[in-house]
């Protein structure tokens, strides 16, 4: 069993919302309530979820740029999830993110060599032309043209401005990186560009990276597991093949069958679940199961317990879901209520 | 055939823009004579052979103690006391560049220093700098300005620590609006997730965003602290006699308006023609920052050539 690098241990955080209810009391929204998972090194972990389920604020906090509202987070046998700004410091060197947005997340006003230089200067690694030469060294690793050391972020395309974020956060050979939705406002034409040459620096690098998507066809292309939130829970975890082949949960399974497939011989031939309503709001999440709601599959006790996360059926313990009626291997996703 | 295509960056975009404006053209080249009238003031009182501070009370002053017109031996005149004009004019742009531009910087400076720390730190800090923002900026200058004076005495170095000190605020201002915005981009948390300390955060991710804003209030700040200058010294709080000033010697002028024009005219034109070349610099360079003026494409070989 390869070595654990990140721990994190029922993690909550709810973000206050400025409306108050009828009595004053302060409501909340929901985003990740007690979620816990393990990264282990050198394995890449992908996240999907529908927007605004939690995803991306269970990645912030993990790497604590968002305090977290309670639990714990582990790296390398740390705890992360209390220490102040400048005592995190020495841990900001070895987990980096890639952010979502090419355009927002490059400062317009600084020259791509200078940022692709903060690291080094943040830390104090290196300056003069021994920094040039590193920096030069990390535009040509990530495919980008050394000679455009002296230019601004506006004279790059979507997909450069990704690799100018990719060469930053992998500048100080970090151990963990965290990509959120790094391939979600990129031409279709530059995605597999972008995913292959992430792929190639995590063997390179030896990188353990949470990989974030709403789109379970890009996280199959790059993750050894998979994990499944659903509105601030992990609704499902399973190495990446089996979670494809096997899904427990209808939400899981509703996912799957949203995934475009060329063939329209297959594509007609398949189940097609499609989800009734909107998620529900995370400011007054569902009692019991937190999909009840949408769930072809619902029964009585799915509105008043929630089901845990645990191996269901005939799976290992690599595989858990949380679901009180998981889908067998071939079953119909309705069930037949009067078998049961 | 392709055409190359060079990198430039905002500066120098600004810069373009800039030098293809006639009217910047026009006061960068006013501003240029004034700065060269000031800087060689000690040369033209020499060739004129007239100190400023000399009183020719025989040539300078007609036999019933009016001031002489300008002429052969006086070029701009003589004021109420038989000094040279042209000498005074030309060593009053000394005082008021040096209060222009040292007060503006000083106030632009302060500003926007205050501006990012209040919205960069947020919460307390911030309601304290923006309070102490609204306070300066309701502050009645004249007043206090008098009241100042009155304790500590008129001088060069009071009037510019007390000009900045009410020109900070509205710079402040303007400072903490960008840098709130500013401050929730996703490049400002990419930073704090490389370990960047606020201090980094405040000076190399913000402030090169609002460098532009406080170049043009800089330029716009000048005009305005040379007027408050004059004011000063047209009280008699600025600039102390016989040290000349435009604020002062206006002030002496106003005994002799109805018999000698150019004592009020000379000092008067170079104050606003100052004033005037400073803001029509200072709007051009903010139409020059901004984005949606910009209708400039060049070709490197094609008509529009770069100057």
């Amino acid at each position: 069993m390869p070595e654990t690098l990140l721990q994190v241990e029922h993690l909550v955080k709810h973000f206050p919302v400025s409306a108050r209810d009828l009595f004053g009391g302060r409501q909340r929204v929901y985003a990740v309530d007690d979620v816990s998972l393990d990264v282990r090194r050198a394995e890449t972990l992908g996240l999907v979820g529908e927007t605004g389920c939690g995803k991306s604020t269970l990645a912030r906090c993990t790497i604590r740029l968002e305090s977290l509202t309670s639990g714990r987070v582990l790296f390398g046998g740390q705890d992360i999830s209390s220490l102040t700004d400048s005592a995190l410091r020495v841990y900001r060197r070895r987990m980096q993110m890639v952010f979502q947005d090419p355009y927002g997340s490059l400062n317009p006003r600084r020259r791509v060599g200078s940022i692709i230089a903060d690291p080094f200067e943040i830390h104090g690694l290196a300056s003069g032309t021994e920094l040039k030469r590193r920096v030069q060294d990390l535009m040509a690793l990530v495919g980008l043209n050394p000679e455009h050391y002296n230019r601004f972020p506006a004279q790059f395309s979507g997909g450069q401005r990704q690799r100018i974020g990719i060469a930053r956060a992998i500048a100080l050979r970090p151990d963990l990186l965290v990509c959120d939705e790094p391939v979600s406002a990129l031409d279709v034409s530059v995605r597999a560009q972008i995913l292959n040459l992430l792929r190639e620096l995590q063997k390179e690098l030896r990188l353990t990276m949470i990989f974030i998507s709403h789109d379970l066809s890009v996280v199959r292309h790059v993750s050894d597991r998979i994990a499944v939130m659903y509105l601030g829970k992990m609704v499902e975890i399973a190495p990446s093949a089996d979670l494809f082949e096997h899904a427990r949960h209808p939400y899981t399974r509703a996912l799957l069958s949203a995934i475009p497939i060329p063939d329209p011989d297959l594509d007609s031939r398949r189940e097609q679940i499609i989800l009734a309503g909107d998620p529900p709001s995370p400011i007054e999440p569902p009692p019991g199961c937190r999909f009840h709601p949408r769930c072809p599959r619902v029964d009585s006790i799915c509105a008043s317990d929630e089901p845990a996360l645990i191996s269901r059926l005939a799976d290992t313990r690599e595989h858990l879901a949380a679901c009180h009626f998981p889908v067998a291997d071939g079953e119909a996703l309705v069930r037949d209520k009067g078998a049961s | 055939m392709s055409v190359p295509i060079r990198a430039r960056g905002p500066w120098q975009l600004a810069f373009e823009r800039l030098s293809r404006d006639r009217w910047a053209i026009a006061a960068v080249a006013a501003i240029g004579i004034i700065v060269a009238v000031a800087v060689f003031a000690p040369l033209i009182a020499r060739v004129v052979d007239h100190p400023p501070q000399a009183q020719y009370r025989d040539t300078g002053l007609s036999p019933s103690g009016i001031p002489v017109g300008p002429g052969r031996a006086f070029i701009l005149g003589t004021d109420g006391l038989g000094r040279d004009i042209l000498v005074r004019v030309a060593y009053g742009a000394r005082v008021s560049l040096v209060v222009g531009v040292l007060a503006s910087g000083l106030a632009v400076a302060f500003g926007a220093m205050v501006g990012i720390v209040a919205a960069w730190f947020g919460g307390a800090i911030d309601t304290i700098l923006s309070r102490l923002m609204d306070v300066v900026l309701s502050l009645p200058f004249l007043v206090f300005a008098l009241a100042l004076v009155a304790i500590v005495g008129p001088s060069l170095v009071v009037s510019i620590v007390v000009i900045a000190f009410f020109s900070w605020a509205s710079v402040g201002r303007v400072v903490r609006a960008q840098a709130l915005s500013i401050r929730e981009q996703e490049y400002i948390r990419a930073a704090r997730s490389l370990g960047a300390g606020s201090l980094r955060i405040m000076f190399v991710e913000i402030l090169p965003n609002v460098a532009a804003t406080l170049i043009v209030y800089a330029t716009l700040l000048i005009p305005s602290s040379i007027a408050f200058e004059a004011t000063m010294s047209f009280l008699g709080l600025g600039v102390v006699p016989p040290t000349p000033s435009w604020g002062n010697m206006l002030a002496d002028s106003i005994a002799f308006y109805k018999v000698a024009w150019w004592f009020v005219a000379f000092p008067g034109a170079a104050l606003v023609g100052t004033t005037l070349a400073f803001n029509i610099l200072g709007d051009s360079v903010r139409d020059a920052f901004d984005p949606r003026h910009d209708q400039t494409i060049v070709i490197a070989n094609g008509e529009e050539k770069k100057s």
